[in-house]
């Protein structure tokens, strides 16, 4: 008999995240499948109150806490020992937990404390014939394996957008305690704050509705023998404003941007999609200007609907990889679709 | 007392990305179709914390690099032609399996052991830097499981900038949600470091880097045990590549008006 342990870690409001519901509807899912496994919650924060209470209904046999001020920031040592001790008190065979950077900079350790194994990016969960199984990718998006393990403790570590959110009634839950005294030794490390950049040049939004992506053409020489790079970074600049996007951009062009050349100043590291880069999850895709070759492809993995815009009709976007090519001037267009969204 | 530091550099060697990769089924498990003939390279967040850990040995006297790597004689031997040309390091290399079908808990425990070996190693001063993540199994895990095995509390993932205060602390920005950063401030080693692309571009090849780098990194490839390494208690029920190949319709010689109202219609849904 599988024992099963959901965990979490609360936001600075408070609340859960999304992303924790995604994994507490796994996870009482496979607590389901596998003939009333019994389901425990396991939270870590400053206050895990009202965390535990806005799940109090998902029918977990206990629910647990590790709360205090040591544990509000995201600390790899404090996280560690908070989890450490969660998993030790569920007596947890297999953790769900969501991959938050906060987990994911903390879980493979907590895996090799607790004597057990680690699958992180997970992007499915099921219990298909009594045993617990997952589904991952391998080499970077470009292989799927499904896998079971018989080591145990298992933790999985559930990507973002890969479940539906758990929905159920809030209420009062019981949360017992469990102690976990720090040494002065984990806290060497202070969490300061965040950076990021001003709310009006904030080009990365996880949950747009649509990712688009500039290829390195908006740098390059335009039919009247010059570089427009400034007009580029206007219209790009206003198309996403005008259209909620999320910006990625291909490897040559943040690598452009990276070596000093003033090219579209708002991209950076932290935009580039692909083999080296984020693999983030949009209902659709637009590129432009970008070739489309495979180690920036599989950066689209999870971009359900794609199109793209670029000069060349056998482009790598022409070979299977986009539902739609426009085969034109990227410049031209956008500025149109950009006095389209406008008007509307 | 040194106040250098002593920098390990975790490193796995990955297929070229320009490769094209199919998944065999083999009895001890998946692996990649003739994997031993395609071209490696260093794995790319690897090679930039590889860069960065160079950068800040030069700025820090009394500092020394080592990359621990594991992956088959002699495919490092081929990679290390290449890196070695980058920045001086001391090659630790560990004869074994490099694909991304292994578990990394066995790896994890192979590179510690590599570590904890290293010579007159001053684990006080000691910075175990790697990629955030591998592009071949791409867990974000094996760093944190070696951290662990030396005991290192303070950990870090998806670093893009460590700075070096005064009084020997750190400032390190590791990369969160949304496109942010998240700023800590540590007090100094020893701590493990998974960066991400950082700051520093790929340094231009250097002849006298690399016959100095080849020095040792021979003897260490001749030296290099062999390592068993796999996935004990996995099973792996399927892997394939995905079927999914898109019907792409080509649209040339519309109008650029038109192009733009099938573009607006398809992103408002109307």
């Amino acid at each position: 008999m599988e024992t099963l342990l959901f965990l979490a870690h609360v936001e600075s409001d408070g609340s859960l995240a999304t992303q924790a519901r995604e994994a507490l509807g796994a996870a009482r899912e496979m607590a389901d499948a596998l003939s009333g496994a019994p389901l425990h919650v396991g939270v870590v924060g400053r206050d895990v109150a009202a965390a535990a209470g806005s799940i109090a209904g998902c029918g977990a046999a206990r629910f647990l806490g590790v709360a205090g001020a040591d544990f509000s920031q995201p600390r790899y040592a404090s996280d560690a020992a908070a989890a450490e001790a969660l998993c030790k008190a569920a007596a947890a065979t297999v953790v769900i937990a969501p991959a938050t950077s906060r987990w994911c900079r903390v879980l493979p350790g907590v895996a090799q404390r607790v004597g057990g194994r680690v699958d992180t990016h997970v992007t499915g969960i099921s219990a298909d014939g009594g045993a617990p199984s997952v589904t991952r990718w391998y080499y970077r998006q470009r292989m799927e394996a499904t896998l079971t393990r018989a080591h145990r403790p298992w933790i999985i570590v559930l990507d973002p957008g890969c479940g539906a959110p758990w929905k159920g009634e809030a209420g009062a839950a019981t949360v017992e305690v469990v102690p976990v005294k720090l040494s002065e030794t984990c806290r060497r490390t202070t969490v300061t704050g965040v950076q990021a950049p001003p709310a009006d040049q904030q080009t990365i939004r996880p949950d747009a509705g649509l990712l688009f992506v500039a290829g390195a053409g908006w740098t390059k020489t335009q039919p009247d023998g010059k570089v427009h790079a400034a007009e580029a970074a206007e219209l790009i600049l206003e198309f996403l404003r005008k259209a909620q996007a999320s910006l990625g951009g291909s490897k040559s062009l943040v690598d452009l941007t990276g070596e000093g050349q003033a090219v579209l100043p708002f991209m950076t590291h932290l935009n580039q999609i692909g083999q080296t880069g984020a693999t983030p999850r949009h209902p659709k895709g637009l590129s432009a200007c970008c070739h489309g070759e495979e180690p920036h492809v599989v950066g689209w993995r999870f971009i359900s609907e794609r199109r793209a815009i670029n000069l060349d009709p056998n482009c790598g976007w022409a070979r299977g990889k986009a539902d739609v090519l426009y085969v034109a001037d990227a410049f031209a267009v956008l500025r149109r679709v950009n006095a389209l969204l406008g008007e509307k | 007392m040194t106040t250098g530091y002593q920098i390990v550099v975790c490193g796995g060697i990955v297929p070229d990305p320009l490769q094209t990769l199919d998944p065999v089924a083999n009895p001890a498990g998946p692996t990649i179709k003739n994997e031993m003939m395609l071209p490696a390279v260093l794995d790319p967040w690897a090679a930039h914390a590889l860069y960065e850990a160079a950068h800040l040995a030069k700025a820090t006297p009394g500092s020394k690099v080592w990359l621990v790597s594991l992956g088959p004689k002699a495919k490092l031997q081929q990679v290390m032609m290449t890196v070695a040309q980058k920045v001086p390091f001391e090659l630790v290399a560990l004869d074994g399996q490099a694909g991304g079908f292994t578990d990394t808990y066995e790896v994890a425990a192979l590179l510690a052991g590599a570590i904890q070996a290293i010579p007159g190693l001053d684990r006080s001063r000691l910075l175990v830097f790697g990629g955030w993540e591998s592009a071949s199994r791409g867990a974000g895990a094996t760093l944190q499981m070696v951290g662990e095995r030396l005991h290192v509390l303070d950990q870090f993932q998806g670093v893009d900038r460590l700075a070096i205060a005064a009084d020997g602390s750190f400032q390190i920005l590791e990369r969160i949600e949304g496109g942010r950063h998240q700023v800590s401030t540590c007090a100094g080693p020893p701590a493990v470091l998974g960066w991400a692309t950082g700051s520093l571009p790929e340094p231009p090849n250097n002849s006298q880097v690399g016959m100095a780098n080849m020095r040792t990194v021979m003897p260490a490839l001749h030296r290099a045990k062999p390592a068993k390494v796999g996935a004990e208690g996995v099973t792996f029920a399927r892997v394939s590549l995905p079927s999914q190949r898109r019907d792409t319709r080509i649209v040339k010689d519309l109008p650029v008006g038109e192009i733009a109202r099938e573009i607006v219609a398809w992103i408002t849904g109307a």
